[in-house]
């Protein structure tokens, strides 16, 4: 998968949040996006999921640009699965609910299929037995399994995640990344923005450092966690791995 | 058990009471009883009138919680301007002006229409405030998702926020439902014949007012009772964590 940026502006009010972004990164599997709060992390990834529209510049997708008007956006948005910190399940929807609506509403699969390409995603991420339940009676890894489970059942074209495991203890935390990795064998292009250094090491083809409204460094994981070149780059890894 | 029996010696001593104090104003039933179909036609026009407004007045309520968020702006100031003059005015001043100033100069003579129109009109724009507040109530997360799996807005509105926003407001939009009840008897004042003008008319012929009223009052407790019973059940119902 390839994303190029050129001259990526994003402002929230007077806020300038991407500052003319030249970027490009070309990955097999993930690439993650790290760096400090506020830095842009998030903005990016909502212009990638065509969720907000850049104020200047172009976003190209595996070479096709990120169309402008809301129409074409919302079909870029049918064939991408879409993350939250938050999971934004449905809560007055069951899980096998949530999995199903944009199967029927969205892709036009009649109820019967939906139901039965919803129950086999659940099934692959543990969740059979919690299908019926909804959002407030499962545990928060279970609900980020199921928004999990809902952006992968339309067979999205990649997956994109925002701090997925941000809202999790520990334990949750191992569950729905044991998620992500299975994702990653299974072929599925993910971006995803962590703060989970250890496992954007181990687990991203490339990292890429977001701050200042600009991406100031993006490298090969390995090669960025040993031998960062920014400064600021090293200063965070030094704070952030410190304890 | 213990509740069913204090509040069934509560109504005993209450009513004992009463009986003390006004009994020598409640024995002029036989006078009373000879209006009685008078008094079931009020209460049976009171029902339909509330009923018609009822479903009238959600329709409006509906369309202007719609149209105060439009991004259509001659629409959207349309639905406020609505809003904030009718929550504005007294009930009476909407009767009155409705009926003499507005109906009667457009030739439309046909009270009780007029009436369950300003009715609705004057509840559908409390209900346009509870419907817009449950909208708003329904959080920013829930419209990116919706958005991110691709849905349309309409489809939103449909799937993901009207679920949601009926939990939310049936509580309150059954409350004014109640008022609606209780708010039609401002009608009389047009020369309805509902329920609080056929009593009124009983008392002016009988000089009974006590005969005339308490039924009056037991009648829209009759009403009113259940729907806040009812409202009272759905608050505890449909709270659920989000």
């Amino acid at each position: 998968m390839k994303i190029r940026l050129s001259g990526v502006t994003k402002k929230f009010g007077p806020q300038t949040v991407l500052n003319a972004v030249d970027f490009e990164a070309e990955f097999d599997h993930t690439l993650a996006l790290i760096g400090p709060s506020g830095g842009g992390k998030s903005t990016l990834l909502r212009l990638l999921a065509g969720l907000d529209a850049p104020d200047a510049g172009e976003i190209l997708v595996d070479g096709d640009p990120l169309p402008r008007n809301e129409e074409r956006l919302r079909v870029h948005r049918s064939h991408t699965g879409i993350v939250f910190q938050a999971y934004n399940l449905f809560p007055h929807l069951s899980a096998l609910g949530n999995v199903m609506l944009p199967l029927t509403e969205v892709h036009g699969l009649k109820a019967s299929t939906a139901r039965d390409r919803a129950m086999d995603v659940l099934n692959r991420f543990h969740l059979v037995e919690h299908a019926a339940k909804q959002p407030a009676q499962l545990s928060g890894g279970q609900r980020q399994r199921v928004a999990i489970a809902r952006a992968l059942a339309v067979d999205p074209a990649f997956l994109l995640l925002d701090e997925p495991t941000s809202a999790l203890d520990p334990e949750m935390t191992s569950e729905v990344l044991d998620v992500i990795v299975e994702l990653r064998e299974s072929g599925k292009p993910i971006i995803l923005v962590t703060h989970e250094m250890g496992f954007a090491r181990r687990s991203a083809d490339r990292v890429a450092f977001i701050a200042e409204g600009g991406v100031l460094e993006c490298a090969a994981a390995a090669e960025f966690f040993e031998s960062p070149r920014q400064p600021a780059v090293r200063q965070f890894l030094e704070r952030i791995l410190k304890y | 058990m213990a509740k069913v029996l204090s509040g069934l010696l509560l109504l005993f001593a209450y009513s004992a009471l009463c009986w003390l104090a006004f009994s020598q104003s409640l024995k002029n039933w036989d006078q009373v009883w000879g209006y009685r179909v008078t008094f079931l036609n009020g209460w049976a026009t009171t029902i339909g009138i509330s009923a018609a407004a009822l479903v009238l007045s959600t329709i409006v309520g509906s369309l202007t919680a719609l149209a105060r968020r439009s991004s259509f702006l001659p629409l959207r100031y349309t639905a406020v301007a609505y809003v904030e003059t009718v929550r504005g005015l007294p009930l009476v001043v909407l009767v009155l002006f409705g009926f003499y100033g507005i109906a009667n100069a457009v030739g439309w003579n046909d009270r009780i229409s007029v009436g369950i129109v300003i009715l609705s009109l004057f509840s559908g724009a409390y209900i346009a405030e509870i419907i817009r507040a449950g909208i708003e109530s329904v959080g920013r997360s829930q419209w990116d998702s919706a958005r991110a799996i691709g849905l349309t807005n309409a489809q939103t509105y449909r799937f993901v926020i009207f679920p949601q926003v009926m939990r939310q407001i049936l509580p309150p939009v059954a409350g004014q439902f109640s008022s609606l009840i209780k708010d039609s008897s401002l009608l009389y004042i047009i020369g309805i014949p509902e329920l609080t003008f056929a009593a009124n008319q009983i008392n002016s012929a009988t000089y009974s007012t006590f005969e005339s009223f308490v039924p009056l009052g037991v009648c829209y407790l009759i009403l009113t009772l259940p729907v806040s019973l009812w409202t009272k059940y759905l608050e505890t119902k449909v709270r659920y964590e989000t």
